[in-house]
C-alpha cells in the first residue's frame, strides 16, 4: 500500500528548502495524512491511535514523579504518600500514572483480540504481529517493576513471588534470581534497579512501537473483511477519515480514564499496597495486578508433576508458555481466510476463548483452593487447546462463508441491506481523494 | 594495494582475524562487570550470621528471626508434633529428602534429620519460606498442624516437610549450631 510514489509537494520556499535537506515532513504527510486506509475500518482499529497516547501519557506523568520519588526502601513508601499530601498536583499525578497503566492494558487486550478476531496476524504481517507480541512483553515486565516501586506489601510479594518463578529453572534458577534481586531476597539493591528499569523500559518500547508503525504502512492495515486492499476505492485517505475516527476513540476512551482517575482511583489497585512492605509477614492473598490475573490462574493450575517437571516449573512453564504462544500464531493458524466474519466457526469458539480468558482472571482473584483449582485447570486447557489444537485444525475443516470480491463491494453490499430509507450516496460513493 | 593483497594474502587475513577476535574477548570483558554488579555486594553477603537467643521459647513456642533478609522459623515442638512427625512413613513425603545444610544433601526427610539432631529433635530451625515462589507460610495451620501457605495453598507438616500443595520441597533447613544450651547461631 505504500509502494506508491509520494504525492507530497512542498508550497512554501521553507518547505522546499526543508524537504531538499531532511524530508521529515513528507514522511508525516506520507505516513499520516496522504496514507490511505481500508475504507471499512470500525472503532476496534482506534486502539493502536489510543495506544500512542497511553505511552506518551505515562511517560510524561512518570518522569515528573520520578522527580518526587525516592527508590530507597526506608523512603519509597513515604515519599509515595508525600506525593499524595504535599507535591502540587502530584496526587492527580500519581492517580493518572497508576489507572494509565491499568488503561494501558485494557487498550493493548482490545487490540490484541481485535487481532485474534479479524485475522491480523496472518501473512504478510506476521513480523507486525510479533513486534506486537514483543511490546507487550515489554509493558508486562514494565508494569511489574512499577507496582513494585510504591513499597506496599503488594509491591514486595508481588516482587518475591514473581522472581521466585526463575528459582524453578534447574541448576541456574536460585543464581538467577539473586542476580535479579541483589540479595538472597527482595531488598533495596532490588528497588533500586527496578527503578532504573522501570525508567528505562518505555523508551525501548517506543522504540519498537517505531518498528511496530514501520512495519504497519509497509503491508498496510488489515480491515474487518480481512481481504487485502485492491483497488483506490477500497481506501480512503488517512487524514481526515482515519485521523478523526481515531480522535473520537481516544477522547470517548480518555472520558472513561478520567472517570476512574478522579471518581474510583483506587478500584483497581490493591488496599495492601497502602500498607509498608514488610518482609516477615505475607498477606492473606497475593494477587498481582489485575492485567496479570489469567496468567496468575494458569501459573496455580498446574498443581501435578509432569514426568521428570515439577508442579513448581511445570506452572512457570505453563505461565511463560501461554504469552510465548501468542509468538506462533501466525503459524499456528492455517486458515487461509483472515477474519472472523466468513468464519463460523472460528467466531464461536474465539468467543469462547475470550470469554475463558476473563474467566481465568476473575479465577486468578480467588484463593488457589478447591474447585477453583479445577476449574483453573480446565480453562488452561482451554487456552492451550484453543492455540494448538482448534486453529490449526479450524482451518483444515471448516467451510467459509463465500468472501465479498473486494472491500468495495462488501461496504456496498452491508449499505443496501441495511435500509433503502437510507441516502446512499454519502456513505457509498467511493472515497477518490488522497 | 591489490598488489600487496596477492603478494602478502596473510598479513591482512591475521589483521582481519585479529581485529575480530579482540572485538569478541574485549565485548565478553566488558560484558561481565556490567552482569556482576548485579551480584549481591559485600554489604548483603556480610549479613550471613546470626545469633538468636532462644532461651525464652517453651515447648509449643516459636520465634521468627531475621537471617539474610529472610524470616527463620525457629520451633520449640511438642512431644505430640514430634510424634506427628515421627509416625509419617518416608514414602508418604512428596520430597524424600531432608533438604538440612547441615547434612550430606542425599539425607533423607525423616523427623530426625529435619532438627537439630539426638537430643535435640524438639528443636526445628528453618528458612520459613516457602519453597513454591517465596511466601512465608503461617505456622500451626494447614491440614498437617505445621505449616500452611497462603500464597498458593501449600501445606507443611510439624517437621516443616511440605505436605500437599505445588511447593517441590521441604523447608529449607539452613547451616546453624547450637553454641549453648540457649543459643543458636545461623549462617
Amino acid at each position: 500500500m505504500s509502494e506508491g510514489h509520494s504525492t507530497y509537494s512542498p508550497k512554501t520556499g521553507l518547505g522546499r528548502w526543508f524537504d531538499a535537506r531532511l524530508p521529515l515532513p513528507r514522511l508525516v504527510y506520507d505516513s499520516f495524512i496522504a496514507y490511505p486506509v481500508p475504507r471499512n475500518l470500525n472503532y476496534a482499529w482506534t486502539f493502536g491511535g489510543i495506544l500512542s497516547i497511553m505511552l506518551v501519557a505515562q511517560i510524561l506523568t512518570g518522569i515528573v514523579l520520578a522527580m518526587h520519588y525516592a527508590a530507597d526502601t526506608h523512603l519509597a513508601f513515604g515519599s509515595v504518600e508525600k506525593i499524595m499530601r504535599d507535591v502540587n498536583s502530584g496526587w492527580l499525578l500519581r492517580y493518572l500514572h497508576s489507572n494509565g497503566a491499568s488503561f494501558f492494558f485494557i487498550a493493548v487486550y482490545v487490540h490484541i483480540f481485535r487481532g485474534l478476531y479479524y485475522g491480523s496476524y496472518k501473512a504478510p504481517r506476521e513480523l507486525l504481529w510479533i513486534l506486537g507480541c514483543i511490546i507487550y512483553l515489554l509493558m508486562m515486565a514494565t508494569g511489574f517493576m512499577g507496582y513494585v516501586l510504591p513499597w506496599g506489601q503488594m509491591s514486595f510479594w508481588g516482587a518475591t513471588v514473581i522472581t521466585g518463578f526463575f528459582t524453578a529453572i534447574p541448576l541456574v534458577g536460585t543464581w538467577i534470581q539473586e542476580l535479579l534481586l541483589g540479595g538472597f531476597a527482595v531488598d533495596n539493591p532490588t528497588l533500586n534497579r527496578f527503578f532504573a528499569l522501570h525508567y528505562l523500559l518505555p523508551f525501548m518500547i517506543a522504540g519498537v512501537v517505531v518498528l511496530h508503525v514501520w512495519a504497519l504502512h509497509v503491508t498496510g492495515q488489515n480491515n474487518p473483511t480481512g481481504i487485502e486492499v485492491k483497488s483506490k476505492t477500497d481506501t480512503v485517505a488517512f487524514t481526515p477519515y482515519a485521523t478523526i475516527k481515531d480522535a473520537l476513540g481516544m477522547i470517548v476512551f480518555l472520558l472513561v480514564f478520567a472517570y476512574f482517575v478522579f471518581y474510583m482511583p483506587n478500584y483497581l489497585g490493591h488496599p495492601d499496597n497502602y500498607t509498608v512492605a514488610n518482609p516477615l509477614k505475607t498477606p492473606a492473598h497475593i494477587v498481582p495486578e489485575w492485567y496479570f490475573l489469567p496468567f496468575y490462574a494458569i501459573l496455580r493450575a498446574i498443581t501435578f508433576n509432569i514426568g521428570p517437571i515439577n508442579s513448581k516449573l511445570g506452572g512457570v512453564l505453563a505461565m511463560f508458555g501461554a504469552i510465548a504462544v501468542l509468538f506462533v500464531v501466525p503459524w499456528l493458524d492455517t486458515s487461509k481466510v483472515r477474519s472472523a466474519v466468513y468464519r463460523p466457526w472460528y467466531k464461536l469458539f474465539f468467543w469462547i476463548f475470550a470469554a475463558n480468558a476473563i474467566f481465568l482472571g476473575w479465577l486468578g482473584s480467588r484463593p488457589a483452593e478447591g474447585s477453583y483449582v479445577v476449574m483453573a485447570q480446565i480453562a488452561t486447557l482451554y487456552y492451550f487447546a484453543f492455540f494448538l489444537v482448534i486453529m490449526p485444525l479450524l482451518g483444515l475443516i471448516e467451510t467459509p462463508r463465500r468472501l465479498p470480491n473486494s472491500i468495495t463491494e462488501a461496504v456496498l453490499e452491508k449499505n443496501k441491506g441495511a435500509g433503502s430509507g437510507h441516502p446512499a450516496g454519502a456513505t457509498a460513493s467511493p472515497e477518490t481523494r488522497g | 594495494m591489490s598488489a600487496t593483497d596477492i603478494e602478502d594474502p596473510n598479513r591482512r587475513d591475521f589483521l582481519y582475524i585479529a581485529t575480530g577476535m579482540a572485538g569478541v574477548v574485549g565485548a565478553g570483558a566488558v560484558a561481565w562487570p556490567f552482569i556482576d554488579q548485579m551480584r549481591p555486594d559485600a554489604s548483603t553477603l556480610a549479613l550471613s550470621t546470626v545469633e538468636v537467643d532462644v532461651s525464652s521459647l517453651t515447648p509449643g513456642m516459636s520465634l521468627t528471626a531475621k537471617w539474610r533478609g529472610k524470616p527463620v522459623f525457629i520451633r520449640n515442638r511438642t512431644p505430640e508434633e514430634i510424634e506427628a512427625a515421627k509416625a509419617v512413613k518416608l514414602d508418604e513425603l512428596k520430597d524424600p529428602l531432608a533438604r538440612n545444610a547441615n547434612l550430606a544433601s542425599d539425607a533423607p526427610a525423616n523427623d530426625l534429620d529435619r532438627t537439630a539432631g539426638e537430643g535435640k529433635e524438639n528443636w526445628l530451625v528453618m528458612v520459613g519460606v516457602c519453597t513454591h515462589l517465596g511466601c512465608i507460610p503461617l505456622g500451626q495451620q494447614g491440614d498437617f498442624g505445621g505449616w500452611f501457605c497462603p500464597c498458593h495453598g501449600s501445606h507443611y507438616d510439624t517437621a516443616g516437610r511440605v505436605r500437599k500443595g505445588p511447593a517441590p520441597e521441604n523447608m529449607a533447613v539452613p547451616v546453624f549450631e547450637f553454641i549453648s544450651d540457649t543459643k543458636v547461631r545461623i549462617g
